[in-house]
């Protein structure tokens, strides 16, 4: 068994992007995906309607709240440009989402002090958990559109949350809404042996990590 | 107002996938890296070859799991990827991996290239309760290409350990020649080749759905292959009647 620290070179292997020329972007461990973008949701991808979506946030709020398609596309329009990072080890650089921030739901829903984790869930009932200030300050989005169109059903379409700075799975596709919690609590993923955290830059992929 | 919010089971939200994993995960297994040894290299199609590897340490994984794999140049530049476990768990300390040689890939082309016999790769795993088959399920099983590999890890452990359960494989290929693991099947698969008569399709599906099809309890359906595959494969387990809580799926990007 050896420490992550002590590499053991694999006879003949050189790799073919080599270390001296890799984009600052990457993260350890990760690989450019290029014009790809691998699909790797483990449910059958819903057939939602945009006017069958609605997006809630309640839990440790003042005012629960429910926003249908039209509600939030009344919301500030905001958009990530940047990078995206998969557990599974491929990155994509450059990618344009656009929707709202998820600052503007919570602003309108009102945090209570107590709340310190969220729970993210999907209309297909997939989970994941976050800490509150993972999602708030600009760092998290509701989205509708993948560069300059709608946003694919298989990558989550018609909505889904964008959290770019963690690993992808934290990105719930097909979002339904948001819990506030005192606590955290693992979801779907980091039930099935992944990280609670999942940043990329620390290379946080199962538990244990 | 704490005390509502936390559920025994979790927050569920109101709908109907919410699929536990099958098993609990070792942390520490997921989170070592230790040396494997490959022992055998072995062709199954012309771009498709499985490697037999000795991992010392290795804890034991089910049917259906993966590993992360890990190969390290001279001057400690690493390139990662996850696969399937092909082989079933028999407590040997020995695995098998089933690869595509994709081409241009970085791993696999390495793999299919220029690795032998002696040569050691680093591995951390089993990864991921989600796709695991514990062998006490009825399992209705859908692949295609190489996605197949996790699948015979299950048909495998089927046999080995004298199973009972219901158990069925549908694999898809494009020809004979393509069909991964071809002399292995028995009465437990239907193979469709693809370029003889075409897509997978709902008659193919039928007579394992529907009232007759279902074994008692229900098919547990775990379907893996391209997005393309397990998109299409998918929606024919929903129309034919498979809830979409009994349906698991691995998408190799």
């Amino acid at each position: 068994m050896s420490p992550d620290t002590d590499f053991a070179p694999t006879r003949g292997f050189t790799g073919r992007a080599r270390a001296a020329d890799r984009d600052p972007r990457l993260p350890p461990g990760q690989y450019d995906a290029r014009d790809g973008w691998p699909v790797l949701s483990a449910e059958v991808t819903p057939e939602l309607a945009a006017a069958d979506w609605t997006f809630r946030v309640d839990g440790l709020v003042a005012s629960p709240r429910t926003w249908t398609w039209d509600e939030a596309h009344a919301l500030p329009a905001s958009e990530y440009r940047g990078d995206i990072h998969c557990v599974t080890s491929w990155s994509k650089f450059g990618v344009r989402f656009g929707g709202a921030s998820l600052d503007s739901f919570l602003a309108a829903a009102g945090p209570l002090p107590g709340a310190t984790h969220v729970v993210a869930y999907s209309h297909t009932g997939y989970t994941t958990n976050l800490p509150l200030a993972d999602v708030t300050g600009g760092k998290a989005w509701i989205v509708w559109e993948y560069e300059e169109g709608p946003l694919p059903a298989e990558h989550g379409g018609p909505a889904r949350l964008i959290v770019p700075h963690l690993y992808f799975w934290k990105s719930a596709k097909w979002v339904a809404g948001l819990r506030l919690l005192d606590h955290d609590e693992p979801g779907f993923w980091e039930q099935n042996g992944y990280h609670h955290r999942g940043d990329p830059w620390a290379e946080e992929r199962y538990s244990g990590d | 107002m704490t005390d509502t919010l936390r559920t025994p089971g979790g927050f569920v939200p109101p709908s109907r996938f919410a699929v536990p994993g099958r098993i609990a995960v070792s942390n520490r297994a997921a989170a070592t890296w230790q040396r494997a040894t490959v022992l055998e290299i072995r062709r199954e199609t012309p771009a498709v070859s499985t490697f037999r590897l000795k991992v010392p340490e290795w804890q034991g994984h089910l049917p259906g799991q993966h590993l992360m794999l890990r190969l390290t140049a001279e001057d400690g530049y690493v390139a990662q990827r996850h696969y399937s476990i092909a082989s079933a768990p028999d407590g040997s300390g020995e695995i098998e991996l089933t690869l595509d040689h994709v081409p241009g890939g970085e791993v696999s082309g390495h793999l299919h290239t220029v690795a032998r016999v002696g040569d050691t790769v680093e591995v951390r795993g089993p990864l991921s309760g989600f796709f695991a088959w514990p062998g006490d399920r009825p399992a209705l099983l859908l692949g295609a290409g190489s996605g197949v590999v996790p699948l015979m890890s299950m048909v495998r452990h089927h046999r080995a350990a004298g199973l009972d359960l219901p158990l069925r494989l549908v694999v898809s290929a494009r020809t004979r020649q393509d069909l991964i693991y071809a002399a292995e099947y028995a009465e437990e698969t239907t193979a469709v080749l693809t370029r003889a008569e075409g897509r997978l399709n709902a008659a193919h599906l039928a007579p394992f759905l529907g009232a007759e099809g279902q074994p008692e309890g229900g098919w547990e359906a775990y379907v893996c292959g391209s997005n393309g595959f397990a998109e299409h494969a998918s929606r024919l387990l929903v129309a034919g009647g498979q809830p979409v809580d009994r349906i698991r799926i691995e998408r190799f990007g």
